[in-house]
């Protein structure tokens, strides 16, 4: 018998090259609609977007650096994943996160200091998705959340709120994780779910090729888009550096999701530019030469060469640089004022209903600690 | 050995007089005559559970079940027969293999506004949705500061006594009872179990409930009409004076059994039905204890770490003065589950039980 096939690869979708020429690959001649679609006002804000996810980031570093929060997880060089998928979904669409996408909190209408709130050790969630664009809560077990995605989705289904026949109501979910979270059961139990119920669903994954220090050829041989064909879905793999590929492809499968056509995953190649968090050190297993490789296929200059030959102002761009720079420092600002919770927040919600222990070791926790506000002469201390 | 008929009752507060015991039948609800009262009926365990599920999900359509071959199998033990057939096959969900998912996905099915009521199929195949149950589920609601509640109950058949191979007679009900955030309960007899299960669905918390498999086809009285006790609550089964013993879910057959053996000789054992592992409802045992001053625990659970030893610990400090002896546990062993065949070594018998007795009354 001759050698088996052993080497997979998957065409990439790309709209915009990285020297920021619209030069679609074949694969993505048909998503060029999607995009011709859009306004300039739209296109515009993509980029505006964008630049505020990396402003941010700077501030959120600085934070760390100074003892302000207790970590930053940093989503530098994977704006353009995040920037495009997010405008890809519809405001009754539900957003399952990880724990790297700020930028689509932000574009859900999620007040970021709530996320520096949670890094900060004030919170262990800090919003409520229903007030906050339906953009859930983080979620620190590696893909955990594309479970609770899919449930939600099924329960979409179960209640008829998707598949009517009508996108401006019909709703979707788009749950994002990593390259290395997808090597977690969990993450191929969702696929399977979602294919069975055949959810209205996008499971987007955001393959900045490291899991902290290992590369993603560590989780996988072959391109992690092909999961979606072996699970019974489509696998997209997509230039996660190129926006407007990133939005295309995420609006055409949550389209397909809303009318009752059943899930997809995307795999959107993208570079994690900085470290992991801020505890992480990237130099210690990672080359000069690779960064400098993505360094290159920056999401931000690229879209902006091309905005700039559409005819965008160096106003606007003037304009959006010191808008993101008002938003960094007044989130830096907002997050030195956060304070401290008090103590009954630890018995707070751990049951809905009454519970025996809460209330006697709350009682117990307020009788102890006032105990020293009192001098052994019983005047106040 | 005393012979004890498995139609005996001891729950105390069951209506006995209020009507008639009727035909066993699952189909609880039907019974009713215009009158709105309901009456006793005769049945097993598993089919008060179906009762009780039914009855849920009559109660509310957003009661769903999700499990391993509940469908038109009615699961391996036959808990949800009849159920997909009523309901469809949309409120009683055959899912794929999967435990880890089914409650992960329940999880998400609960934050909208569904209450899911998922069967494990057995004791031994909870591990793989250990992490959702953990660090997901019984988080939701403190991480959403209240906005979400997770009123999501996990069914567990659990236990030894039916001469099955690994994994299939555990208890691991201490692993879930050590975790803030989640619910634990156990009934021991059909008319707590017809009860319970729909308190626990009703409940806005995540609930463990862990149903007996030893004590799914001994029949007994179901009083349709008196729920009798909050979820939470413990229960003297039988009242005694010398020797306070408790446990919960199918050891309480056993202590009824070690009971009435130490009645022939004399000696009188108030049997505390625990009913609720994860909060304990220690009033009635603190009671007991101070009437008795003599305690022994009982568990088919490994001993080390486990509710016996929080019972223990629990007693000392809140009843040290009451007692006339320490509080003595009987316990399985500390190893794995052995195989079938040594099955009646490992739990605890009404003997084991005995044997702890004669030595706190040593003392």
């Amino acid at each position: 018998m001759a050698a088996r096939e052993r080497e997979f690869t998957a065409p990439t979708v790309q709209l915009l090259t990285p020297e920021g020429a619209l030069r679609p690959t074949p694969e993505a001649e048909a998503y060029l609609p999607l995009v011709e679609a859009l306004s300039d006002a739209e296109l515009e804000r993509f980029y505006r977007d964008m630049a505020v996810s990396r402003r941010i980031d700077v501030a959120g570093a600085n934070l760390q650096r100074q003892g302000q929060l207790a970590l930053w997880v940093p989503s530098h060089g994977q704006e353009a994943a995040q920037v495009g998928s997010a405008h890809a979904a519809r405001p009754q669409d539900h957003l399952f996160p990880s724990y790297r996408e700020h930028i689509v909190g932000i574009i859900r209408g999620l007040d970021p200091v709530r996320i520096l709130a949670l890094l900060r050790g004030a919170t262990l969630g800090g919003w409520n998705p229903e007030e906050n664009g339906n953009f859930h809560l983080y979620t620190l077990v590696l893909a955990s959340q594309t479970l609770h995605a899919t449930g939600y989705a099924m329960g979409l289904q179960f209640d008829g709120a998707t598949a009517t026949g009508d996108p401006e109501t019909d709703a979707a979910v788009l749950v994002y994780y990593g390259d290395g979270a997808t090597s977690q059961g969990d993450a191929s139990e969702a696929l399977v779910f979602a294919s069975s119920y055949q959810t209205p669903q996008v499971f987007f994954i955001q393959n900045n090729q490291w899991a902290i220090s290992v590369p993603v050829s560590r989780q996988s041989r072959s391109p992690l888009s092909l999961r979606g064909g072996g699970f019974g879905m489509p696998g997209i793999r997509v230039d996660g550096n190129d926006v407007l590929a990133s939005y295309a492809v995420t609006r055409q499968s949550l389209e397909e999701a809303r009318a009752g056509e059943g899930p997809s995953l995307i795999e959107a190649l993208t570079y994690r530019m900085g470290a992991h968090t801020t505890a992480d050190d990237p130099t210690k297993y990672r080359t000069d030469d690779e960064v400098a490789y993505w360094e290159a296929r920056d999401p931000i200059p690229r879209y902006r060469t091309w905005l700039e030959g559409r005819g965008a102002s160096a106003e606007f761009f003037a304009d959006v640089d010191t808008e993101a720079g008002d938003i960094a420092a007044d989130l830096r600002r907002r997050a030195l004022e956060l304070q401290a919770p008090t103590r009954e927040v630890i018995f707070e919600h751990v049951y809905s209903e009454p519970h025996p222990l809460m209330a006697e070791q709350a009682e117990w926790l307020h009788r102890f600690e006032t105990s020293f506000d009192t001098a052994p002469d019983g005047s106040a201390a | 050995m005393s012979a004890r008929t498995e139609e005996e009752t001891h729950v105390t507060d069951a209506a006995t007089d209020a009507a008639p015991i009727g035909t066993a039948s699952a189909d609880a609800a039907v019974t009713t005559d215009g009158s709105g009262v309901r009456g006793v009926q005769t049945l097993s365990m598993a089919k008060a559970i179906t009762a009780g599920l039914r009855d849920a999900m009559r109660a509310d359509d957003k009661v769903l079940l999700m499990g391993e071959d509940i469908g038109p199998l009615g699961g391996v033990f036959r808990v949800t027969e009849g159920l997909s057939a009523e309901f469809g096959e949309k409120r009683v969900l055959d899912t794929p293999l999967a435990e880890s998912a089914i409650v992960g996905t329940a999880i998400g099915l609960a934050m909208r506004g569904y209450r899911p009521v998922i069967e494990i199929q057995f004791d031994g195949f909870i591990f793989p949705a250990f992490d959702q149950i953990t660090t997901q589920l019984s988080r939701q609601t403190l991480r959403h500061d209240g906005s979400v509640s997770m009123p999501v109950v996990i069914r567990v058949p659990y236990g030894g006594h039916i001469g099955s191979i690994e994994h299939h007679q555990e208890s691991p009900e201490a692993y879930f009872a050590h975790t803030p955030g989640l619910r634990v309960v156990s009934p021991s007899n059909p008319h707590d179990a017809y009860w319970m299960i729909q308190e626990a669905i009703r409940s806005d918390d995540p609930v463990l409930f862990f149903e007996p498999k030893s004590r799914y086809w001994p029949k007994g009285p179901v009083d349709l009409d008196h729920t009798g006790l909050p979820l939470h609550a413990s229960r003297i089964m039988r009242p005694g004076t010398d020797v306070t013993v408790v446990g919960h879910g199918a050891m309480i057959a056993t202590l009824l059994q070690a009971a009435d053996i130490a009645a022939t000789e004399g000696r009188s054992l108030e049997v505390v039905d625990l009913r609720s592992l994860s909060p304990i409802d220690y009033g009635p045992l603190l009671d007991s204890v101070h009437r008795t001053g003599r305690l022994v625990v009982a568990q088919e659970a490994y001993g080390n770490v486990s509710i016996g030893s929080e019972i223990a610990a629990t007693v000392a400090e809140r009843a040290f003065y009451a007692l006339e002896a320490p509080v003595l546990r009987v316990s399985g062993f500390d190893t794995p589950f052995p195989p079938a065949a040594l099955e009646t070594e490992f739990l605890p018998s009404p003997d084991r039980v005995l044997e702890a007795v004669d030595r706190a009354l040593a003392y």
